[in-house]
């Protein structure tokens, strides 16, 4: 893994983003989901916390097992989202690196990147004796309709209002400006730095930027966020230009679909440079990127409708598949991975199809592993590794 | 006069095999894994050269392949059991273009191109349902030889279904229908077709080319084989002794200069 100048900057921005949640006593405290509209609560002072990022991040520690068998020793079932499971025994339990989360006041759920939330959201609701705002973010089966659009900017109203009646303040359009100011400016920053990854070799490999997601998933409104996006994408940039790859020698550049394998980061990105393979484009990293494509000055709640509907879990197959092929195309690459996430039903249904279809589009081999993001039990080092050991060959083979 | 040795240290066998220059094979082995897979590897290696009467000096290459690739000491290269299968399986059959390989954990299928180098594959998924382990639960449950598995489902006169997938689950139907008293061979016939079924799957999946050829240990149980053959509605080749192609395929890579 590349370790980037900026990456302290960003544990010290993460550490103080943790602090200052667990100790806030003016700012109430919303616990959202990672595809919600935060740029409304950020505008209303109300601090984000996202368990998703918090139980990736249990993940990343090694920390997620014992709190996922917290929760299914209180009945949730094996077959619920890893993410949910670890944060019901993160909370039970108090445990993980920073021991739980600090609680919320308020509940801010999106449907845009799976139905799962509003199950998980309304159990939290009932611990806490706490207001849920669910935004209904319905799925794009056909691309971006008018009805879309113009259901999901009712319900931004109603979200203001609803923050309003929350907070017992007036919603500040003014900083509503400058909040969606920070947050485009970081989103455009992060495709900056995403697409750099079309470089060859490319200057990071995208477990480096699942890392670097952290804050752009938090601290998106902020200008600490978009500040941090500037020097690094800066830094990464240089690094673009001459021409210094992330792993020694870059023979092979594919795509990683779905959720990162956050216990297994490190030995993957092992394996995966002793191969000479690079991982250069990935579709979860770049879902944090395309937040400014529709963004619009003149019509701000219409642009994040948008923004917010087109993330690529929301989207139909076609373009999903369409997508993965002008990547594969846009970035030079000679294969894709396709990670079968055991909990993310969204994000893995019909991986077979999408596979064939995409070999079909751009000639280049594809491989389907099974894992999950949190959940150690459903992976196995040696089957997966001798998968992607043999796609890799394939690919040699296809030279 | 040099040889090259393949080494195929697999979930349940570790087998190896010793070709000369012209890729006759002069011997091979197999022997079960067991628990210290690099002593298994070694041992499937020496006894192949013991075969040959030769001396690992004579040997100028060595592959490894399968499971245990990574453990084998002997071997300066590695390579998955996908590309070595499919080299092996072109060896006997060079107009090949589908490959399975139905081993003790793991069932794949292989496409392969004209020169026999890998186009695509499909492996099962976590579960080893339909795999060689299975069977020999299966014939453990039903007391009979892993050997005769086989031959025991050809003589089945009374088609019954399992309808589980689950390796454990199935052990428990199994035992349930021989307290019914069902019939042994149908018993079997069951069991068999069970994983010609899911292997069907697979093979779909890559593509059903002219030639067919079936490897690894379960390519010896002759029900398993007709019922795919049957159930893709195509002819399966089988080598004469299926269960040593991974080795014979890492073999020709180490005498093609290791990769
Ligand atoms: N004589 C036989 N008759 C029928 N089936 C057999 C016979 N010998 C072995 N098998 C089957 O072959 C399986 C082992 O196959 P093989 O040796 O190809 O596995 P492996 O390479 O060790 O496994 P894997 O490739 O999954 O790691 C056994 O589980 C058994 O079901
Ligand atoms: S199911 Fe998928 S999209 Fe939903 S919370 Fe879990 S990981 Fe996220
Ligand atoms: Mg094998």
């Amino acid at each position: 893994m590349t370790e980037f100048q900026a990456a302290s900057k960003m544990r010290e921005l993460m550490t103080e983003y943790y602090i200052e949640a667990k100790t806030t006593k003016e700012k109430p405290i919303a616990w959202v989901t990672s595809g919600a509209p935060v740029e409304f609560l950020y505008t209303m002072d109300v601090l984000p916390i996202y368990p998703e990022n918090h139980s990736a991040m249990c993940g990343a520690a090694h920390k997620s097992l014992e709190l996922i068998e917290a929760a299914e020793a209180v009945g949730f079932s094996p077959d619920i989202c890893s993410y949910a499971r670890t944060d019901f025994g993160a909370d039970m339990t108090k445990g993980g690196p920073i021991q739980g989360l600090p609680a919320p006041d308020m509940l801010l759920c999106s449907t845009n990147i799976c139905k799962t939330v509003i199950k998980w959201y309304e159990v939290v609701a009932r611990n806490y004796n706490v207001p849920l705002f669910i935004v209904d973010t319905p799925f794009m089966h056909d691309g971006l309709t008018r009805d879309l659009i113009d259901y999901t900017t009712t319900q931004f109203k109603n979200l203001e209002e609803f923050l309003t009646g929350f907070t017992g303040r007036s919603f500040d359009l003014d900083r509503f400006e400058e909040v969606l100011k920070f947050s485009l400016e970081a989103a455009n920053y992060w495709k900056k730095i995403l697409q750099l990854g079309k470089t060859k070799p490319s200057p990071f490999n995208s477990q480096d930027t699942f890392i670097h997601l952290a804050p752009i998933v938090t601290l998106r409104g902020t200008q600490k966020c978009a500040d941090y996006y500037k020097i690094l994408y800066e830094e990464i940039r240089d690094l673009a230009a001459k021409k210094v790859g992330s792993i020694p020698k870059e023979k092979y550049r594919t795509l990683w679909d779905n959720l990162p394998i956050w216990f297994k980061l490190r030995r993957l990105a092992e394996f995966f440079e002793d191969k000479k393979c690079a991982l250069v484009v990935a579709t979860y990293t770049n879902s944090w990127g395309g937040l400014g494509d529709d963004y619009d000055p003149k019509n701000p709640y219409e642009g994040l409708a948008k923004a917010y509907l087109s993330v690529y879990i929301n989207s139909g197959f076609e373009h999903r598949i369409n997508y993965l092929a002008s990547l594969i195309d846009e970035y030079s690459l000679t294969g894709f991975i396709l990670h079968s996430d055991r909990s993310c039903k969204p994000y893995s249904i019909g991986m077979y199809r999408m596979q064939e279809e995409v070999t079909r589009l751009t000639g280049k081999p594809g491989v389907i592993i099974e894992g999950d993001m949190c959940d150690p039990r459903v992976y196995s080092d040696a089957q997966t590794e001798t998968r992607l050991e043999a796609f890799i060959e394939s690919m040699e083979d296809s030279e | 006069m040099s040889y090259f040795a393949g080494i195929d240290v697999g979930s349940l066998t570790a087998d190896a095999v010793l070709i000369d220059e012209t890729s006759n094979i002069i011997s091979y082995a197999i022997l079960p894994t067991g628990h210290d897979s690099q002593k298994a590897g070694t041992m499937a290696f020496r006894t192949a050269l013991e075969q040959a009467g030769a001396l690992e000096v004579d040997v100028a290459g060595v592959v490894s392949t399968g499971y245990s690739r990574g453990r084998v000491e002997e071997a300066g290269n590695s390579k998955t059991e996908i590309s070595c299968h499919a080299r092996g399986a072109f060896y006997y059959f060079p107009e090949v273009g589908t490959i399975i390989d139905i081993g003790g954990q793991d069932s794949k299928a292989i496409r392969v191109r004209p020169d026999g180098r890998v186009l695509d594959f499909a492996m099962n998924d976590k579960c080893a349902a339909g795999t060689g382990r299975f069977l020999e639960v299966m014939a453990g449950a039903l007391n009979a030889p892993l050997e005769m598995m086989g031959k025991l489902a050809l003589e089945s006169t009374v088609e019954i279904t399992i309808s589980s997938t689950c390796t454990v689950f199935t052990e428990s139907e199994v035992v349930s229908l021989i307290s019914q008293g069902r019939k042994p061979p149908d018993i079997a016939s069951a069991i068999c077709r069970a994983i010609a079924n899911r292997t069907s799957g697979l093979a779909t999946r890559v593509g059903v080319a002219d030639t067919v050829v079936m490897t690894g240990g379960v390519a010896k149980n002759r029900a398993v084989v007709k019922m795919l053959s049957e159930k893709l509605g195509h002819i399966i080749m089988v080598p004469e002794e299926p269960q040593i192609i991974g080795a014979l395929g890492a073999a020709i890579i180490a005498r093609e200069g290791g990769s």
